[in-house]
């Protein structure tokens, strides 16, 4: 929020036109607190501008604080923003925890029921301009009731929507839809609670906000969180099949494939554990279909045995792994990248798989639809590799064209003459596989296997056939990498240093890399989204730089080099190539990335 | 970011795979399939042992169902008994240790057009695959699931299995095992199979009729078969055995097998207990719960191509 502030009254507030807001919501779990993020990034994606929000939950089931960051900007948003503008507190505890995040000068919107004018610091009151509103008995004044919270959410939202002149009728239609099908009185009584802090005369407010109109950005938006987009993305592909275990933060996915799979003949089943779930998926997979299973954190581990098995067999398969912070039961509901090496490596043996990591909401999308891709073509699993972060995180994007993207990937069970899966000659090297229910004319039968085998998957001890087997495992994927683009630099292709995201890490490493050109500075940066194989050609593009430098959010291990940059390193020899790295559970905020690099080239 | 470097892309079916659909044939111009047509790879089993039996007569049963090639399904996990599919000249699948169940429950659920015969041994089903086998009967997913138990880890030469009898001496309890065996019957039962049955390799006609019976269930049907392991536990089941001077006592006809009390008192009884049907009932499938939900759904959305159905939801999250 750039606009400078004005002289202005309580009485007669001034206007202000902004082209971008940050704002954080804080309070406790069970206060809908995700629902006013919900109808911002919403309200956002129906106007024109950009959204992206951050959202972090408890681990508790009830209770605890919770937080909901959303940045509306009319420009392109890259990051949910470092510093907020205004910060929406309901307690004392969320005032105290989150203040730190606001700007010099920024609006503290609080609840004065919870948090008492009197308790605030006086240097507080120089720094920042508090707005106290008595959030929660206004609440119970405006919908009468029984005295709990329950509403006071979306009171809040009204104040917002005055402070930034928020369209009104839009919201009260976003409000109605949110609401629609349960008993009509709930509706009303959110409109009325919405109503009540529109119009709530903001005494000490002495600014008010409009968003300048933003470019059109042509055409419609959805809006949805990462991990919805992964979901609908898998059905877009033509995946009929999953199975699953509960675990956050991967659980809602295996909600909606649940909910949803049905309505195209479809299903998703529900397993006793997370071995059960992938074996399930994979046994779906040699069905006909390409099968989907996921997890975070431990679930992944649990699953390597049987993600060896499809290697070796050289199933399909779709594994989304949604990283929190580990080892063990770490923190669930941080955001950490630390899953890169178990992506690619996890499990004993040789067993290549492929590894896709999506970068922001709408690239879970149009990933899920190209791992199914990949692993078809290939006949391999693919390790689908999505954070916390992208997870939770709601953006608009524009209106996928489903007509042309939904694909139907129904097996073929027509017989064949005879049928070798495993044919060393074949000219792609590439293993294919009949679906049981085909019938093969010349009565030889495949057997799908975690042995090494022959060309007809019978069990074999030949050294001569496992070096081929192993040889023609890996060379396919070999082949993948040839198909892959290699990465576009973003910024300038030559210059002092270079950064390398993947995964959540694109945005603020996209955002640092404006900062520092703005100031200067021949900073430029590069995605990788195809983990393993890594594309070809990326040689060239680190030769532009004097530095080389990984951001990711792990840690620096024992040689001072994160996940990706280790598995760079061990690629190219490459000693330009260093680490930006950390593990507090939260996102590259654009001033840390900026201050590693100083330090690292200083 | 829309851009996808792998679309979609129709699949070959293989180098090898002739181009050229095969005429159809009329079921009238198939031949049963004989022993020699189903017997794939010669089993790596020892001489004598038991499960040489149990797929001599998994073929009979093949032949006598008049099953072709393709509708047969065989899955497997590990040991010696899993090794079954590589025996068998169809499809199979020989998954990792203990999975097998779910694996085959992926397979049934989503092609319900095929029966999925699950074989493997005591170790596989009630050690390390325990909570697959409690889970997948009381779901009831509609497949047939032979142990064939031998009370002894084989594959790795003779280590203790969950059902070992108290005292037997293995190399991992050379005093003998004190633990408690399994009682697989009884465990059955209480997890919610819907068809329970027991057998003994050494009885060839009631292994078959077992068998027969079980893939005609509608639902879970599990069958414990008596294996001996000449190699390691030789002798273990000459109690069962008629030509051993033991007594192979079948479930009488006055039990009833829908009563689950009775089954289970009947699989308390002491070594080495009865056999036949213990428990049969009827109860929903998944497969069958899981067609409702589509069926209901498909209902809803018939008329529509699958992107006119996304369509909607998308339409919701402008």
């Amino acid at each position: 929020m750039s606009a400078v502030a004005s002289a202005g009254t309580a009485s007669q507030p001034a206007v202000h036109q902004i082209s971008e807001a940050v704002i954080r919501i804080a309070g406790n779990s069970q206060d809908g607190i995700q629902a006013i993020g919900g109808f911002l990034a919403r309200l956002a994606g129906r106007s024109e501008q950009e959204v992206m929000t951050f959202m972090t939950i408890p681990s508790t089931i009830s209770g605890g604080p919770s937080i909901f960051q959303v940045r509306i900007g009319s420009g392109e948003v890259l990051s949910a923003g470092d510093d907020a503008d205004m910060l929406l507190a309901f307690y004392d505890h969320s005032y105290l925890a989150h203040l730190g995040s606001l700007k010099p000068g920024g609006i503290v919107l609080y609840d004065s029921d919870h948090l008492k004018p009197e308790n605030i610091p006086a240097e507080n009151l120089t720094k920042y301009r508090h707005v106290g509103v008595p959030i929660s008995s206004l609440t119970v004044e405006a919908i009468g009731g029984t005295g709990r919270d329950k509403g006071k959410n979306v009171f809040a939202l009204g104040l917002i929507a005055k402070m930034f002149d928020l369209n009104v009728p839009k919201l009260h239609r976003l409000l109605t839809e949110r609401f629609a099908g349960k008993d009509p009185k709930i509706a009303e009584t959110a409109l009325n609670a919405f109503n009540f802090g529109y119009n709530h005369q903001l005494a000490t407010a002495t600014e008010l906000f409009q968003f300048t109109v933003g470019q059109n950005v042509g055409k419609s938006q959805v809006v949805m969180n990462g991990n919805e987009a992964i979901a609908w993305g898998l059905i877009a592909a033509g995946v009929r099949f999953g199975a699953g275990y509960p675990i956050t933060p991967w659980s809602d996915i295996m909600e909606l494939l649940r909910r949803e799979l049905p309505k195209y003949g479809g299903q998703f089943q529900q397993c006793e554990d997370e071995i059960a779930s992938v074996s399930m998926a994979i046994g779906a997979s040699w069905g006909g279909g390409v099968a989907v299973t996921g997890s975070s954190g431990p679930g992944i581990s649990l699953k390597t045995e049987a993600i060896g098995w499809a290697s070796m067999a050289e199933m399909p398969l779709i594994v989304v792994n949604i990283q929190r912070g580990g080892p063990s039961t770490g923190m669930p509901t941080s955001i950490e990248q630390s899953d890169l090496n178990i992506s690619c490596f996890g499990g004993h043996g040789d067993s290549p798989r492929v590894v896709i990591a999506p970068s922001t909401v709408e690239d879970c999308f149009y990933s899920a639809i190209e791992a199914v891709n990949i692993a078809r073509k290939y006949s391999t699993p693919v390790m689908l590799v999505s954070d916390q972060g992208i997870a939770t995180r709601i953006e608009a994007f524009p209106e996928p064209d489903l007509k042309s993207l939904v694909q139907d990937i129904s097996p073929d069970l027509s017989p064949v003459t005879e049928h070798k899966p495993y044919d060393l000659s074949a000219p792609d090297g590439v293993t294919r596989h009949l679906a049981p229910g085909t019938r093969i004319g010349n009565g030889k039968y495949p057997v799908v296997t975690g042995l090494e085998h022959d060309e007809l998957g019978h069990p074999t001890g030949s050294p001569k056939l496992h070096v081929a087997m192993v040889a023609k495992r890996r060379n396919k994927l070999k082949k993948l990498a040839t198909e892959l683009p290699t990465p576009k630099v973003y910024g300038p292709s030559e210059g002092q240093v270079l950064l390398v995201s993947w995964g959540s890490t694109q945005g603020p490493t996209q955002e640092a890399v404006k900062l520092a050109r703005a100031n200067g500075q021949a900073i430029s940066a590069v995605h990788i989204k195809y983990l393993n194989p890594l594309p070809n050609g990326l040689e060239n593009v680190f030769a532009g730089f004097q530095h080389v430098f990984v951001v990711e959010l792990n840690d620096e291990g024992l040689y001072g080099i994160g996940q990706l940059g280790a598995l760079l390193r061990g690629r190219y020899a490459d000693p330009r190539i260093r680490g930006i790295t950390k593990t507090d559970g939260l996102t590259w905020k654009v001033k840390e990335i900026l201050d590693r690099v100083s330090q690292l080239t200083r | 970011m829309s851009e996808m470097a792998i679309p979609f892309s129709p699949l070959t079916r293989g180098a090898n795979t002739n181009a050229t659909p095969l005429p159809p044939l009329l079921e009238v111009d198939r031949k049963p399939l004989t022993k020699k047509d189903v017997a794939a790879d010669h089993p790596t089993w020892c001489p004598g042992c038991g499960d040489f039996s149990v797929l001599a007569l998994y073929f009979k049963l093949i032949e006598k169902r008049k099953l072709h090639h393709e509708k047969i399904t065989t899955v497997a996990g590990i040991g010696c008994s899993s090794r079954f599919p590589y025996f068998v000249q169809a499809h199979g699948a020989h998954f990792i240790h203990g999975r097998a169940l779910p694996f085959a429950s992926g397979v049934a659920l989503s092609r319900p057009d095929l029966h999925v015969c699950v074989f493997g041994g005591d170790g596989d089903a009630f050690s390390i695959g325990g909570n697959h086998f409690s889970h997948t009967a009381r779901k009831n997913v509609k497949l047939s699931y032979v142990v064939m138990d031998n009370q002894v880890y084989g594959l790795t030469k003779n280590q203790t299995s969950p059902t070992s009898p108290v005292g037997y001496k293995s190399k991992t309890d050379i005093w003998g095992s004190n633990d408690r065996p399994i009682n697989p019957i009884k465990q059955a039962i209480s997890a919610g199979a819907t068809f329970v049955a027991r057998t003994s390799a050494t009885n060839p006609n009631h292994v078959l009729a077992m068998m027969d019976q079980a893939m005609d269930h509608d639902g879970f049907s599990f069958i414990q078969c008596l294996s001996e392991c000449v190699e390691f536990h030789p002798g273990a089941f000459d109690a069962a055995t008629p030509r051993k001077g033991g007594v192979f006592a079948e479930i009488s006809k006055e039990h009833d097998v829908t009563d689950e009390y009775a089954a289970y008192r009947l699989a308390d009884e002491p070594w080495p207990g009865q056999f036949g049907v213990f428990y049969k009932t009827q109860r929903p499938t998944k497969n069958a719960n899981e067609a409702k939900i589509i069926s209901d759904y498909r209902a809803k959305t018939a008329g529509q191509a699958d992107w006119q159905i996304l369509q909607k939801s998308f339409d919701r999250l402008k």
